[in-house]
């Protein structure tokens, strides 16, 4: 069994006012969408999405509680506790994508982004956030394609979210699949559109986890678990889920809205 | 009949089916399993699609969470870490509490799955009054967790006061008409003891063992590895503890026993069988087994036991004492 293993941090990389990209060298492997559970010591430990493959990897986080607080002021040096990788892949078939990210969902898609690109395929992605200054991996996704920005309050791109987007950039190009992280909402109209045109997609969702390997129940979507059977689902075994876009677990198991 | 995977290798034969001649199922206090493997209670069992999707995946029956009279969240992570020979786990008990628990009940059911509700409280009336409310949910059985951290003794476990065993177990008795089967802890001087203890409280049936106390520490972080810092230990260390442990109880009671700690083959389960259990529960083996892993000790038994000269598996329940 594999033991977690503790890692100093090499390079801490702020990448938006609430987003910062720690890199460390661990010795495991992972491929695009896989996740680790990142042990931020004395405080909790989380799923987070490799942003970063390859020697040196890297987990780009969003400041948005008590352990993502700690970790932000975190230094090079400081060490935290990661166990993985965990989870299924992204598929890398076909000859165009559309991915549609949102917010900090473009850490768990860049490296899918990147890898689509680097095997030949036709990469588009929108990006879409609150604000200008929260999208978040545009340049990395530049190298890898065409890009095309949405931002909630008009700062920037398209003014609205981004599936609304990806809805009008579909009627002009169609394009053979799509992948899409981001908040649930927004994954779920991406699938909701993705059926109606009839283009395969693939979703990367997030529940509260403990274990991250299968056991503890905590990350169930219907009778799938999201750390061991996803993150990362199609749009064929969402279709008819009660939970997805709807229900999430809290941390007692209690089912509730998303 | 095809199979997914043959025999261990150790025990090869010609490919072929489960032994037609040996009879895999069992009863534990007429409840009637169709095979020997039940799902440990904490695994994939806080919800009702889990467990449904455990029960066919091959498991005898499942055992749900432990679940109390109120939501709880449990401790805060770490609470799981891979040690060498299992892992050691502080979740806390995480539950939406008895009255939402319905809801996963009742989807398990409906998929047909033999449940045992495995319940808490932090006194004899709570665990009478959450067994009630499971009992009423129509599961088949009761499991008593009597290693809740939270219960009277401040600190201690239930598990280790064997009056408090013999009460607890009576008060449930009392208010629920299914089999109850208190499972007990590891973490004492003389489990038989509390085997008696439960029994004479009116116990059905006996499940042991719970895990053991334990702690890992992360020396480069100078500190426990759990958030807890104590955790339970599970898997392959477990099952020389938890033989032992089913062996002595099968010494001192007259009620059937299932054994649990450590079981991830065949042959692990024979072990428990042979040392006086009915059936065994499997947790840590899903880690590196997956979920069919219920299917294939089933299978691994029926060649083992067939090599021995059992037709069934009640013949081969308690040979170990001959």
């Amino acid at each position: 069994m594999p033991r977690i293993q503790v890692v100093p941090l090499l390079e801490i990389v702020r990448e938006t006012p609430t987003t910062m990209t720690y890199r460390f060298r661990a010795d495991l492997g992972g491929q695009p969408g896989q996740f680790l559970m990142v042990w931020i010591p004395r405080y909790d430990e989380l799923p987070m999405a490799l942003s970063y493959l390859g020697a040196v990897k890297g987990i780009t986080v969003r400041d948005y509680g008590d352990a993502t607080h700690a970790l932000a002021v975190f230094n090079a040096g400081d060490r935290i506790g990661v166990r993985g990788p965990y989870g299924n892949v992204f598929r890398l078939d076909g000859q165009s994508v559309l991915a549609v990210g949102g917010g900090s969902g473009m850490a768990s898609m860049i490296a899918a982004i990147e890898a689509f690109a680097q095997q030949g395929a036709r990469v588009v992605t929108t990006v879409g956030a609150k604000t200008a200054e929260e999208l978040l991996f545009v340049d990395r996704a530049n190298g890898a394609g065409q890009v095309h920005i949405a931002t909630d309050d008009g700062s920037r791109g398209f003014h609205g979210f981004a599936p609304a987007l990806a809805d009008k950039l579909l009627d002009r190009d169609p394009v053979g699949q799509i992948i899409t992280c981001g908040p649930e909402r927004m994954m779920y109209a991406v699938v909701d559109l993705a059926r109606k045109r009839g283009i395969p997609v693939q979703a990367s969702l997030e529940r509260y986890m403990k274990c991250g390997i299968g056991i503890c129940d905590a990350c169930v979507l219907d009778d799938k678990l999201v750390c061991w059977d996803g993150p990362i689902f199609t749009g064929d075994q969402l279709e008819g889920s009660e939970d997805f876009g709807h229900f999430r677990r809290d941390k007692s198991g209690r089912r509730i809205p998303v | 009949m095809r199979i997914a995977k043959g025999p261990p290798k150790a025990f090869s034969r010609p490919a072929g089916s489960v032994p037609r001649m040996v009879d895999l199922r069992t009863e534990i206090a007429g409840v009637a399993l169709r095979n020997p493997t039940m799902l440990a209670s904490g695994f994939l069992d806080e919800t009702g699609g889990s467990m449904a999707r455990v029960y066919q995946a091959g498991a005898g029956a499942v055992v749900t969470k432990s679940v109390g009279p109120v939501p709880r969240e449990g401790y805060p992570n770490p609470t799981i870490v891979e040690v060498d020979a299992g892992l050691l786990n502080a979740v806390g008990l995480p539950n939406p509490g008895i009255i939402e628990y319905e809801r996963e009940v009742k989807r398990a059911q409906a998929a047909g799955a033999v449940i045992i509700g495995s319940v808490y409280g932090k006194d004899a009336e709570e665990y009478a009054a959450v067994a009630a409310k499971m009992s009423r949910y129509g599961v088949q059985a009761i499991e008593l967790n009597l290693s809740c951290p939270h219960a009277k003794g401040l600190g201690t476990e239930i598990a280790q006061d064997e009056s408090a065993v013999r009460d607890f177990t009576r008060a449930v008795k009392d208010v629920v008409d299914v089999p109850v089967f208190p499972k007990l802890s590891p973490n004492v001087q003389d489990i038989a003891t509390f085997a008696v203890a439960a029994e004479e409280g009116g116990a059905d049936g006996i499940v042991a063992v719970n895990t053991l106390k334990a702690m890992a520490i992360t020396p480069e972080l100078k500190i426990p590895s759990l958030a807890n810092k104590y955790g339970g230990l599970s898997g392959p260390a477990l099952r020389p503890i938890g033989v032992r442990a089913v062996y002595d109880i099968c010494e001192r009671v007259h009620i059937p026993v299932i054994g649990v700690g450590g079981v991830g083959s065949g042959r692990d389960a024979l072990e428990y069988i042979m040392a006086g259990a009915s059936a065994v529960q499997i947790g840590t083996a899903i880690i590196s087994r997956g979920l069919g892993v219920f299917n294939e000790i089933t299978k691994e038994m029926a060649f083992l036991l067939e090599e021995a000269g059992f037709r069934s598996v009640p013949e081969a329940i308690g040979v170990a004492h001959a």
